[in-house]
C-alpha cells in the first residue's frame, strides 16, 4: 500500500499526527531553551489534536459511523484550551526561573535532581 | 440499793471520762488556750477536780448504802442480784473454826488499842455469817462479741473502787494545782542548760506548758479507766494507756538524752512484764472463755438493772475460781479442768460432759497447773508496772520526769496500777503463787531500801524508797494480808505524793536535785520542810503505840502483824520475810530521815543556792499541806464510829480463804483476821516502833547532830558502799546479761547478713549481669545485625536510585519518551503473544 497513491484519509492524517508528535518529542529533548521545550509542547499536544480530529471525522472513518462526531472536536478544544493554560503557567515559570538563574537554559536548572 | 446500781456507774463513769474530755479539749485547742495555753492547766485542772467531786459523792453514796464494818442494817435484799450471787453467805466449818478462835483471843487483847483493826476484827466473825461484799458488775458498751467470748467496756465497782477513785482523782487534784505553779516555766520560750546543742549552744525551745497537762489528763482517765475495768481486757487497754502515758511524761524533755532514754527504758521494761500478762490472759481466756470479773446477767440491755434481770447469770473469774456452792473456796474451774484434760488426752469429749468425771479430775489436780499460770502470768505483768524486782530497774530512771509526773507515778498511778491489779485479782491467786508475790515483794523492799541509803539525788531516794514500799506492799499481799496491802496502797500514795511535791517544791527552790548541795533550807522554807517531816514520820511509820499514829503507822503495823502471823503458820524458812520487813522499817525510817536532815537541817552546804532559796508559791505549798493532812488522818477512825479506810476496805475483801497450797501442802496462806490476835497484834507494834526509833535514831546520830561522820562510816565499809551506790549493780548486770548478749547476737546476726545473705543476694546480680550480657551480644549481633544488613542494602539501594533522579528536564523528556516506546512495544509484543497463543 502507498500513501502517496492512495486518497487522502485517516492514515495521512495519523502520519502527521505523528510527525508532529515526533517532531515535538526530539524538540523537547534536544532544546536546551525552555523557550523552545515549550514549542515542542505545543507540537505534542497538536500532534494529539490531529489525531482525535481526524478520528471525530465521520467522512474519514470506515465504518463511517457518524455518531454524534462531537467528542474528537470536543476533547482538541478541551486540549487548546488547556494547552494556553499550561502556557501561561510554564511561561510564568520560566519567568521565574530567569529571574532566579538570568538564564532559560533547562540544564541549569538542577535543583530537583535526588 | 437499785438506785445505787443505777447510779454508781453513771457517777464514776462521768468521773472516768471528764480526764479524756479535758485531754481531747486540750489536743484540739492546746496553744490557743489563753497566752500558750495557760488556760490548759486550769481545763486539766478542772477536769480532775470534777472528777473528784464526782468520785467524792459516789463514796457518800456508798457510804449511805454500805457503813462500814457489818454495822449496816438496810436490807441488801433481792434488788441486787449480782451482788448476792457473788457474795451468797456461807462458810466453811474450818474458817468458823478459825474465827472462833480469833474472836476469842480478840477479847483477851490489851483494850488500849484504839486502832480499827479491832473492831473490824471484833465483827467480823458476827458479819461473815450474812457476809456481803457488795459489788456492781455491768457494761456500758459492747465492742464485739466471738462466740462465746466478749469484748466489752464494762465496770466492776465494790468498795475498792469507790475508795481507789476517790483517792487516785484527790491526788491527781492536788498534783494538777501543784503542777499550775511547778510548770510556770514552760508557758514561755526555754532554755534547757542540760541540752547543748551541735553547735556548743543550750537548746533553745518554746515552752509546753499545754502538753504536760494534755498528758497528764490523759494518764488521769487511763488509771480511772483501769480501776473502773469490769473485766480483763479492758484492764490490759488501760494499763497499756498509762504505761504510754508514763512514757509521754518520763520523757517530757525529750531534748535530753537521759529523758528519752529513761522514757524508753521505762517502756520496754514493761514490755517485758506485760509479756507475763498476756500469757496470763490467755490462760484465762482459753480456758474460762470469759474475761470479766464479776457476774453478768445474761439478759440484753439487762445492764445493772438488777431488779428486772433473770436469775440467769454469766459467771465471771471470780466467781468460776470460787464458786459461792463451794464455801468461796479455791476452786479450779471446769473450764481449766478440761483444758487440762483434753491437753493430757486424758479421756474423749463425751466423758467429759459428766460432772462427776470433772470433780474426780480436779481431785488429780488437772488445770491447777493452769491455774498457777495464769496467777504468775497476771503477776509478771504488775512486777513490771509496780517496779518489782527484778524489773523494778526503770522507776529510778523515771525520775527524768518533771517533778509533779514523778508523784503521780509514784503514788497514785503508774505504780499503784500493779498492786491494785493484785488485790483485785486475789481471788485467782493459788498459794503457790501468793509465795511467789511475797519472795519478791521480800527481795524488792529489801533491796531498794538499801540503795536508798546512799543516793544522793534527792527523788532517786524516793524513788527508791517507791520501789521498796511497793515491795512492802507486794509482800503484805503474798503473806495473805490483803487488807494490810491495800491499806498500805493508799496510805503510801498520800504520803509519797506528799514527798514527791515537798521535794519538787525544793528542787523548784535551789535548781538542784543532788543533796549535797542542799541543807538548813528549814528557815528558808518552813511550809515544805515541815509537810515534809509529817511525810517522813508517816513513811517511818511513825505513831504512839497502840494509841494513835500517822496513816503509816497503821498499815506497817498491819503489815508486819501479818507476817508474824505468816510466820507463825509457816515453820522454817518462810519465816524470813517477817525479818525482812522490820529491817525494811529500820532501812526506811533511816533513809527518810537522812533526807530529811541532809536536805534541811544543819548548816547550808552550797551558799550561793541557799542565798537564791526561796518558799515555793501558794499554789504549789495548799496542795503539800492538804496532802499532809491526810498522810496524819488517811488511816484515823471517825471518832464514834466505825467509819475508817480500813473498814471501808474491808468490805471489798475477796470472798474466801486461801489456806494450804496443793503442790506444796506444808505452805499456809493464814487469814487476815490471824493477824489480829492480841500477840501478834502487840508483838507487831513494838516491833515496827522499835525498829522505826532505831532507824531514826541512827539517821540523826549521823546527820542531825553529826557524832557519827557518815565519811567514815563509808570508810569503812568501801565495798559495801560502792555495792549499794551501784544499785546492787543491776544496770550492768542486764547490761551484761541482755543488752550486751544482744549487741552482739546484732553483730553477728549483721555479719552474717553481710556476708552470706548480701554475698547470695550479690552472686545473684552477678550471675543475672552475665546473662543479660550474653542476650545484649545475641541481640546485638544477631538479631539487630539481621535487620541492620538489610537497612543497609535498602540504603545502598536507595543511594543507587537517587542517580537516575538528575534534575535535568531534557533527560527525564527523553527517559519519558524512550520509556512511552518501550511500553508501547512490550505490550503489543505482550498482546501479540497472547493474540498469537
Amino acid at each position: 500500500m502507498n500513501l502517496l497513491t492512495e486518497p487522502v484519509g485517516l492514515t495521512h492524517y495519523l502520519l502527521v499526527g505523528a510527525v508532529l508528535f515526533v517532531c515535538g518529542v526530539v524538540c523537547m529533548a534536544v532544546k536546551r531553551n525552555a523557550l523552545g521545550v515549550l514549542m515542542g509542547i505545543e507540537l505534542v499536544l497538536n500532534g494529539a489534536n490531529v489525531n482525535f480530529v481526524a478520528f471525530a471525522n465521520g467522512n474519514l472513518r470506515s465504518d463511517g459511523d457518524w455518531a454524534l462526531g462531537l467528542d474528537g472536536h470536543l476533547i482538541a478544544l478541551f486540549v487548546i484550551v488547556l494547552a494556553a493554560a499550561e502556557a501561561a503557567v510554564a511561561l510564568a515559570i520560566t519567568l521565574n526561573f530567569y529571574n532566579n538563574h538570568s538564564t532559560v537554559d533547562v540544564d541549569r536548572a538542577e535543583e530537583l535532581h535526588g | 440499793m437499785q438506785g445505787l446500781a443505777d447510779i454508781l456507774p453513771i457517777l464514776l463513769g462521768a468521773a472516768w471520762l471528764l480526764p479524756l474530755v479535758s485531754f481531747v479539749v486540750i489536743v484540739f485547742l492546746g496553744p490557743r488556750l489563753g497566752k500558750a495555753g495557760v488556760l490548759a492547766g486550769y481545763v486539766a485542772s478542772g477536769a480532775i477536780l470534777g472528777s473528784f467531786v464526782l468520785s467524792a459523792v459516789a463514796m457518800l453514796l456508798w457510804l449511805g448504802h454500805h457503813w462500814p464494818a457489818g454495822t449496816h442494817h438496810e436490807a441488801h435484799g433481792a434488788e441486787s442480784h449480782a451482788a448476792d450471787e457473788h457474795h451468797a453467805a456461807g462458810d466453811s466449818p474450818k474458817r468458823a473454826r478459825l474465827q472462833a478462835v480469833a474472836f476469842a483471843a480478840d477479847d483477851a487483847a490489851p483494850a488500849t488499842h484504839a486502832a480499827d483493826e479491832h473492831a473490824a476484827g471484833a465483827d467480823h466473825g458476827l458479819a461473815d455469817e450474812h457476809a456481803e461484799r457488795p459489788a456492781y458488775a455491768g457494761t456500758w458498751y459492747t465492742m464485739a462479741s466471738f462466740g462465746p467470748l466478749e469484748l466489752s467496756v464494762g465496770y466492776y465497782i465494790d468498795a475498792l473502787t469507790v475508795a481507789m477513785f476517790t483517792m487516785v482523782s484527790l491526788i491527781a487534784t492536788c498534783i494538777h494545782f501543784y503542777a499550775t505553779g511547778y510548770m510556770h516555766d514552760e508557758l514561755h520560750d526555754v532554755t534547757d542548760h542540760e541540752v547543748r546543742m551541735s553547735d556548743g549552744r543550750h537548746l533553745h525551745r518554746p515552752g509546753r506548758y499545754y502538753r504536760f497537762f494534755q498528758y497528764l489528763s490523759l494518764f488521769c482517765f487511763s488509771m480511772l479507766g483501769l480501776v473502773v475495768s469490769g473485766n480483763v481486757f479492758m484492764v490490759f487497754m488501760f494499763w497499756e494507756l498509762v504505761g504510754i502515758c508514763s512514757y509521754f511524761l518520763i520523757g517530757f524533755y525529750i531534748e535530753r538524752k537521759s529523758a528519752s532514754t529513761a522514757a524508753n527504758k521505762a517502756f520496754i521494761v514493761n514490755r517485758v512484764g506485760d509479756f507475763g500478762m498476756i500469757i496470763g490472759l490467755m490462760a484465762l481466756w482459753g480456758s474460762l472463755g470469759t474475761l470479766a470479773f464479776g457476774d453478768l446477767p445474761v439478759v440484753a440491755g439487762g445492764k445493772g438493772d438488777n431488779s428486772t434481770a433473770t436469775k440467769a447469770v454469766r459467771p465471771g473469774i471470780f466467781s468460776l475460781v470460787r464458786p459461792a456452792e463451794n464455801h468461796h473456796a479455791l476452786t479450779t474451774p471446769d473450764g481449766m479442768v478440761r483444758s487440762a484434760a483434753a491437753a493430757a488426752g486424758v479421756t474423749d469429749n463425751a466423758a467429759a460432759a459428766e460432772a462427776g468425771v470433772v470433780n474426780d479430775w480436779r481431785q488429780q489436780g488437772l488445770g491447777y497447773g493452769l491455774l498457777v499460770v495464769a496467777g504468775l502470768g497476771i503477776f509478771c505483768g504488775c512486777v513490771g508496772k509496780s517496779a518489782q524486782f527484778p524489773l523494778h530497774v526503770w522507776l529510778p530512771d523515771a525520775m527524768e520526769g518533771p517533778t509533779p509526773v514523778s508523784a503521780l507515778v509514784h503514788s497514785a498511778t503508774m505504780v499503784a496500777a500493779g498492786v491494785y491489779l493484785v488485790g483485785r485479782f486475789y481471788p485467782v491467786f493459788t498459794p503457790e503463787v501468793l509465795l511467789v508475790i511475797a519472795y519478791t515483794g521480800g527481795i524488792t523492799l529489801l533491796m531498794a531500801a538499801t540503795i536508798a541509803i546512799t543516793a544522793t539525788d534527792i527523788k532517786r531516794v524516793l524513788a527508791y524508797s517507791t520501789v521498796s514500799q511497793l515491795g512492802y506492799m507486794m509482800l503484805a499481799l503474798g503473806a495473805g494480808g490483803w487488807l494490810a496491802g491495800m491499806l498500805h496502797l493508799f496510805t503510801h500514795a498520800f504520803f509519797k505524793s506528799l514527798l514527791f511535791l515537798c521535794s519538787g517544791s525544793v528542787i523548784h527552790a535551789v535548781h538542784t536535785n543532788d543533796m549535797r548541795q542542799m541543807g538548813g533550807l528549814r528557815s528558808k522554807m518552813p511550809y515544805t520542810a515541815y509537810t515534809m517531816l509529817v511525810g517522813c514520820l508517816a513513811i517511818a511509820g511513825a505513831g504512839i503505840p497502840f494509841l494513835i499514829g500517822f496513816s503509816g503507822y497503821y498499815s506497817k503495823d498491819a503489815i508486819i502483824a501479818q507476817l508474824i502471823s505468816f510466820r507463825n503458820h509457816n515453820s522454817g524458812f518462810h519465816g524470813v520475810l517477817f525479818y525482812v520487813a522490820a529491817a525494811g522499817a529500820a532501812t526506811t525510817a533511816f533513809y527518810m530521815f537522812r533526807l530529811w536532815y541532809l536536805t534541811f537541817a544543819g548548816r547550808p552546804r552550797d551558799h550561793e543556792r541557799y542565798h537564791h532559796a526561796h518558799e515555793s508559791p501558794k499554789v504549789m505549798y495548799v496542795p503539800l499541806m492538804i496532802l499532809a493532812t491526810l498522810a496524819i488522818v488517811a488511816a484515823w477512825t471517825l471518832p464514834g464510829t466505825s467509819l475508817s479506810l480500813a473498814n471501808v476496805l474491808e468490805q471489798a475483801r475477796p470472798a474466801g480463804e486461801h489456806g494450804a497450797g496443793r503442790w506444796w501442802t506444808a505452805l499456809v496462806v493464814p487469814a487476815e483476821h490471824l493477824s489480829h490476835l492480841g500477840a501478834v497484834h502487840v508483838e507487831a507494834t513494838l516491833i515496827a516502833t522499835i525498829v522505826a526509833i532505831a532507824g531514826f535514831t541512827l539517821a540523826t546520830v549521823m546527820y542531825g547532830l553529826g557524832v557519827l561522820n557518815p565519811d567514815d562510816v563509808r570508810q569503812q565499809f568501801p565495798r559495801t558502799y560502792a555495792f549499794l551506790r551501784d544499785k546492787w549493780y543491776f544496770d550492768e548486770l542486764y547490761d551484761y546479761a541482755f543488752v550486751r548478749p544482744t549487741m552482739l547476737v546484732s553483730r553477728l546476726v549483721a555479719g552474717f547478713d553481710k556476708r552470706w545473705i548480701d554475698g547470695f543476694i550479690d552472686s545473684l546480680a552477678r550471675w543475672t549481669r552475665g546473662l543479660a550480657n550474653i542476650d545484649d551480644t545475641i541481640d546485638r549481633y544477631l538479631v539487630d545485625g539481621l535487620i541492620n544488613r538489610l537497612a543497609d542494602w535498602t540504603y545502598g539501594f536507595g543511594l543507587y536510585l537517587r542517580n537516575v533522579q538528575t534534575g535535568r528536564l531534557r533527560e527525564y523528556v527523553m527517559l519519558i519518551a524512550v520509556g512511552t516506546v518501550a511500553l508501547f512495544v512490550l505490550a503489543t509484543f505482550a498482546v501479540g503473544l497472547v493474540l498469537a497463543g
